[in-house]
């Protein structure tokens, strides 16, 4: 039985009287997609804040590659191996595609504190950066400025960035989002791809692509996880069609 | 060390505080409202006390003159916020504080150009020249204590107007989401215009009193500006709670501080060390106190959420 | 070469042909002004650091720039009076040797920059730029009431400091100095931006939060930028107080901090010639109008509020339009 590549044992975040995370716990298991689903107001999006290390959780434990994380913030996580995408997109908009990504690399290779090479003449940067670009299939956009991406672009680079770090987990949040049908099949053919690479936590709403990608779908509704299970479990299960379609399920 | 000087000090603190209160109220108005960080707010308070001034000269009132300063405070708030202020509520902090920088420029050389350089002179009213009697025996001056009396009046006021009308509401309605209230219909150009003008007014206030103890001049804004911001930074910027109890606490640290300071070291260091280590420390003293709050609390005591 | 570094070449070149033109026309005044462009710049180079590179509004550089000119004073003045600063482990006479002053402005700058910085960084938005003018004040008031250094009325410095091999009381000596230390930190500038740090740097700025998802904490990366930037401008105090022979709490004051801002935006904030242009803007808006009149700030606040509004990008930014990083 392999060890869980992440594992997360009953979280609990509560905002005065909203219980966001009410005693969560979910694994992810090397080679998988584990893909989170529920409906709006879940707390999907605190779940994936704690995880990643920029909200603290009231009580629980995170646990990345067998060690505790709860001591350690975004950059640590990040550092560790963890890596993740944005629901809305969050670029370093003045910079190009290629720039975004070479910050991803200059950190998996160490200190940033380097005073006196020039980065963008410095091979052990740019083609690491190029590279991610490549697979992320949106190189040839590499030296337009973030801002000047569209939102398709936009998600991609995120995904290259990802790519860089040579994470040892995803974190991807709603990374469909926003995206026409086309986008969608490439995106989720690229996805599938990678779950050799890392495995991935994906918080997802676009139905096609959960049935099409995950190995095993956990649904969360009012911060609890109600049903576990792999996609046609899942689609059977009542209380989730409850949860999602109403009584008429 | 009497009681009766104590108590003095201690008044002199109080009265040093509500005048900060008064200024960093509308600071922290405008900037809880607007999310304005307004460097200008001590011209204002500079154009409220030139015009108390100049208003009890001409006329012999410093009523008249106090009207003429809330006046003059509030349309040169509201001149400054249709004409400049406006374009910067969408801008980022750095241009924000350069404009209001250049404000005080602006300000303080076109009243140098219209009054001179040399400080005018305001006197206390007849009514207020008197002094009390304290406890202790010591005689406090009844216009210190009507100025306590003001902040008192000023606060309440304030209170009843944010918690109790519906300008108030729309204030505080405009501090936690300024999107919505604008999809709410409500007018907020308007808003942002009258709460500008609120600030200034309360501005003016101060600087008209304080004129009345100290002269009136150009530049005397800026040092009362800038302890200002100490008191919201303390007290969370946005939180008019927070002014009132971080302008009270910083007035007294202040006042106390110098007064208490030197006469600590003095007793370890010998009198001329002593005196002169102690009123350097007492001026450094609250800007001491607000890193040292800072360090632990980043936002202030009493922040408000944006 | 890009349009930008042309133009910046170009500045330079002219701030070098003017100090060099009055002295052929034996007019020593405009040696002494370029000097003081080229002074103002080095501080202005050190805020560009922090602020224009990292976003850092720091309203408190001027304690900096006052605790290089009060370093350069100290060591000066008990280096005249032949009185040591203190006698104990060893004997320490102060200096008049420019070198020996430079490096202590520098260090004493940098290690007041350290605890200030990393209490001030812990804040953000309008709350860092309160607590850092709060800690300049914090010095100021201190320095205003410290008599031994002249508290209120300033410290005169009797005599120019010495450099090796060159007669610093000759104006042009003393503008080659100067001017050759502009030279040097706008290399560091450069160097620093282009490098990985500089890469960090500018990422804190743009999107703090991307660069902890990348693995890389924004509060190192700040503090040392904050740190080299102090060294910088206290250095630029130092010259600054060598150069006027004098050295008062004015140096530590808002409205220095204010000035230091102002040099950097109207040269363009984050470009690397931007505070040549701007010293060089303001020294002579200064003279010119302040030839005029003496209100001539009221010009300059309505210039800089023009350029707030209008002309977001300085003088580079209007000359050679919108930066790319590449």
């Amino acid at each position: 039985m392999a060890e869980p590549v992440l594992s997360i044992r009953d979280l609990r975040k509560t905002f005065g009287a909203l219980k966001a995370t009410d005693g969560v716990s979910i694994d992810l298991m090397p080679g998988e997609i584990h893909a989170l689903i529920g409906p709006n107001g879940a707390g999907k999006s605190t779940l994936i804040h704690q995880i990643a290390g920029s909200i603290r959780p009231d009580s629980g434990s995170i646990r990345f590659l067998g060690q505790d994380v709860g001591a350690l913030g975004v950059a640590g996580r990040a550092r560790m191996g963890l890596g993740r995408s944005f629901q809305i997109s969050s670029l370093a908009l003045e910079f190009s595609a290629l720039r975004n990504v070479m910050l991803a690399v200059q950190s998996r290779q160490g200190s940033s504190f380097r005073f006196l090479k020039d980065v963008l003449r410095d091979r052990s940067l740019t083609e690491p950066a190029m590279a991610a670009l490549e697979r992320a299939g949106v190189a040839a956009r590499a030296h337009v400025p973030a801002a000047e991406l569209s939102h398709g672009e936009r998600r991609q680079l995120e995904i290259a960035i990802a790519l860089a770090l040579g994470p040892k987990a995803f974190l991807l949040d709603e990374p469909m989002a926003g995206m026409g049908p086309e986008g969608s099949r490439t995106l989720t053919g690229f996805l599938d791809g990678l779950r050799q690479e890392a495995p991935i936590l994906l918080v997802e709403h676009d139905m096609d692509a959960v049935f099409a990608l995950a190995d095993r779908i956990s649904v969360l509704v009012y911060g609890r996880i109600i049903a576990s299970g792999t996609v046609d479990e899942i689609r059977s299960h009542p209380e989730v069609r409850r949860a999602y379609l109403g009584e008429a399920a | 060390m009497s009681t009766a000087l104590l108590i003095e000090q201690l008044l002199n603190g109080l009265q040093f505080g509500v005048m900060l209160f008064l200024m960093a109220a509308g600071l922290t108005l405008i900037f809880g409202v607007m999310g304005l960080i307004n460097l200008a707010h001590g011209s204002l308070y500079m154009v409220g006390a030139f015009a108390c001034a100049a208003v009890a000269a001409a006329t012999g009132s410093f009523w008249l003159g106090l009207v003429a300063s809330l006046a003059a405070a509030a349309a040169a708030g509201a001149l400054v916020e249709i004409v400049v202020v406006r374009r910067l509520y969408d801008r980022d902090h750095l241009d924000q504080v350069l404009a209001t920088f250049a404000l005080i420029l602006i300000f303080s050389e076109g009243t140098r150009w219209l009054f001179g350089s040399f400080p005018l002179y305001l006197d206390i009213p007849s009514a207020l020249s008197g002094a009390v009697e304290l406890p202790g025996g010591a005689r406090y001056p009844l216009y210190r204590l009507a100025i306590i009396g003001v902040g008192i009046v000023v606060a309440a006021g304030l209170y009843t107007l944010i918690s109790k009308t519906r300008l108030g509401m729309r204030i505080r309605a405009g501090e936690s989401d300024r999107e919505m209230i604008g999809a709410l219909g409500v007018d907020i150009r308007t808003l942002y215009t009258v709460v500008f003008a609120l600030g200034a007014a309360l501005a003016g206030l101060a600087g008209a009193l304080v004129g009345a103890l100290q002269s009136v001049q150009v530049g005397m804004g800026e040092p009362v500006l800038i302890l200002a911001f100490v008191v919201i930074v303390i007290g969370g910027i946005g939180s008019i709670k927070g002014a009132l109890i971080g302008a009270i606490l910083v007035g007294l640290v202040d006042t106390l501080g110098r007064f208490l300071l030197p006469k600590l070291f003095v007793a370890f260091m010998g009198p001329s060390q002593g005196t002169t280590m102690g009123a350097a420390i007492a001026s450094m003293l609250i800007y001491v106190v607000m890193a040292f709050i800072l360090a632990f609390r980043p936002r202030g005591l009493f922040s408000a959420n944006a | 070469m890009t349009r930008e570094t042309a133009i910046g070449l170009f500045l330079v070149a002219v701030l070098l042909a003017f100090p060099l033109v009055a002295s052929a026309l034996g007019e020593p005044f405009y040696i002494t002004l370029a000097t003081r462009m080229a002074v103002l710049a080095l501080a202005a180079v050190g805020l560009n650091l922090a602020l224009g590179l990292g976003g850092l509004v720091s309203f408190g550089h001027a304690a900096f720039f006052g605790i290089g000119g009060y370093v350069a004073g100290i060591l000066t003045s008990h280096a005249f009076n032949q009185e040591p600063i203190f006698s104990a482990p060893f004997e320490f006479m102060g200096s008049d040797q420019m070198p020996v002053v430079w490096l202590f402005a520098v260090l004493v700058s940098a290690l007041a920059a350290l605890p200030m910085g990393a209490i001030s960084l812990r804040t953000s938005g309008v709350y860092f730029i309160m607590i850092t003018l709060a800690f300049a004040q914090m010095i100021y008031y201190f320095a205003m009431s410290w008599p031994a250094y002249g508290g209120e009325d300033g410290l005169p410095i009797l005599s120019r400091n010495a450099f090796p091999g060159l007669n610093t009381a000759n104006p042009l000596s003393l503008f080659a100095i100067c001017y050759g230390l502009l030279m040097v930190a706008l290399l560091v500038f450069a160097v620093l931006r282009d490098s990985r740090f500089g890469a960090a740097l500018l990422a804190s700025r743009q999107n703090a939060t991307r660069l902890a998802a990348v693995g890389i904490a924004p509060f190192p990366i700040r503090l040392a930028a904050f740190v080299i930037s102090a060294a910088i401008t206290g250095l630029a105090g130092a010259l600054y107080a060598d150069l006027n022979r004098f050295v008062s709490p004015s140096m530590l004051s808002w409205q220095m901090s204010g000035e230091l801002i102002v040099l950097v935006i109207l040269g363009g904030t984050g470009r690397l010639f931007g505070p040549v242009a701007g010293a060089m803007l303001f020294v002579m808006i200064e003279f010119v109008l302040g030839g005029i009149t003496e209100q001539w700030q009221f010009f300059l606040g309505l210039i800089l509020l023009g350029v707030v509004l209008f002309a977001r990008g300085g003088l580079v930014g209007v000359l050679a339009g919108k930066v790319r990083h590449g």
